[in-house]
């Protein structure tokens, strides 16, 4: 199988972390963290 | 390669309980509530086990992607595509608490049971629909007549959640335990089957169902570590593909998605023509340091 060029590999880091970037920035973290905090009933399965 | 197996178990049983470092909560019957909540953890661990520290990544997907917001997951994607560009699926093999909780009851001494390598082929793609379907597209899609999301992998199938929140969580307290129905017997039940075919199959839950492990596998060929299996040295004796537990052969694959990158090949191969690689750097069993190439 062809290897793919590294420098694809390092575009695509580049690409991840401004996507993680603009997804604190547009404040999913928050989001993220209001979810945890409580207890996830669907996770549970209580639904 | 005793000692390597010990390190590696050493390894996972530390990641998981850093992961769960809040274990007065298991003891109180609550969940963490600080602000390490706003990170996610590498590997699957339910957000709701009262150890938990970090949030779970396939969950956070979800809660984005609920179809109240229908936000396209930015960070979570971002965060587990630098993970999977830079180490591909090492996560699964050695980060993983439900991986290992897989791993030692396949060390229950019981015969084994191979799933046919027809069937195998087949139920390896199942993972990637979890991701699709139950992960992406359903919560997305769907929204109740009350316009809430669901999470429709952890709702209905997720036995991580069950074993690690859901158990501690509904018997610990009277209220949680009254209100568990139809739904809790399910996932008990689903929780039972991936027990109970842990015993007999090798990791069941990683090889066949867990989302997360499709989306690290899909950077398993260009992540930035690797490995890589040297054809002048290869004699292709085998040895590395008997001893692969996940059933790949790196001696033709070792990029495979499937491969874990547990490092029980790098160990065997008898003419230590497996390494991993990162870079400019390589890691074999022939030097055991790291060496520049």
């Amino acid at each position: 199988m062809k290897s793919i060029p590294r420098y694809v590999t390092f575009c695509l880091l580049l690409l991840a972390l401004a996507s993680c970037a603009f997804g604190v920035y547009r404040g999913e973290a928050v989001i993220i963290f209001k979810k945890a905090v409580n207890i996830c009933l669907e996770c549970i399965g209580i639904g | 390669m005793k000692k390597h197996r010990l390190a590696r178990k050493a390894v996972q049983f530390a990641a998981g309980l850093l992961q769960n470092a809040n274990l007065k909560g298991f003891l109180a019957g609550t969940i963490y509530k600080g602000p390490l909540k706003h990170f996610c953890v590498p590997g699957m661990n339910c957000y709701s086990c009262p150890g938990a520290l970090g949030a779970c990544p396939i969950g956070a997907m979800q809660s984005l992607l609920d179809g109240r917001r229908r936000k396209f997951p930015f960070y979570v994607v971002g965060y587990l595509a630098v993970i999977g560009l830079l180490v591909g699926r090492f996560v699964c093999g050695w980060l993983c608490l439900f991986g290992l909780i897989q791993e030692l009851l396949y060390s229950i001494p019981t015969p084994k049971l191979t799933v046919p390598e027809k069937a195998d082929r087949v139920l390896r793609y199942l993972k990637y629909v979890m991701l699709a379907v139950m992960v992406f597209a359903l919560p997305f899609f769907f929204r109740s007549a009350m316009g809430v999301g669901d999470p429709f992998f952890c709702k209905y199938v997720c036995p991580v959640g069950t074993l690690e929140g859901g158990i501690p969580l509904v018997f610990g307290d009277p209220s949680l335990r009254s209100a568990a129905g139809i739904l809790f017997n399910w996932k008990l039940g689903l929780l039972l089957l991936c027990i109970a075919a842990s015993i007999f199959i090798y990791r069941p839950f990683c090889r066949y169902i867990c989302p997360l492990g499709a989306f690290y596998a899909l950077f398993q060929r260009i992540s930035l570590i690797k490995m890589t299996c040297d054809p002048e040295k290869c004699v292709h004796c085998g040895a590395c593909a008997r001893v692969c537990k996940m059933k790949v052969d790196p001696s033709k694959d070792p990029c495979s998605p499937e491969c874990i990158r547990c490092g029980d090949c790098i160990k065997t191969c008898p003419q230590k023509a497996l390494s991993v690689s990162g870079g400019r750097f390589s890691v074999s069993r022939s030097d055991e340091n790291t060496v520049k190439r």
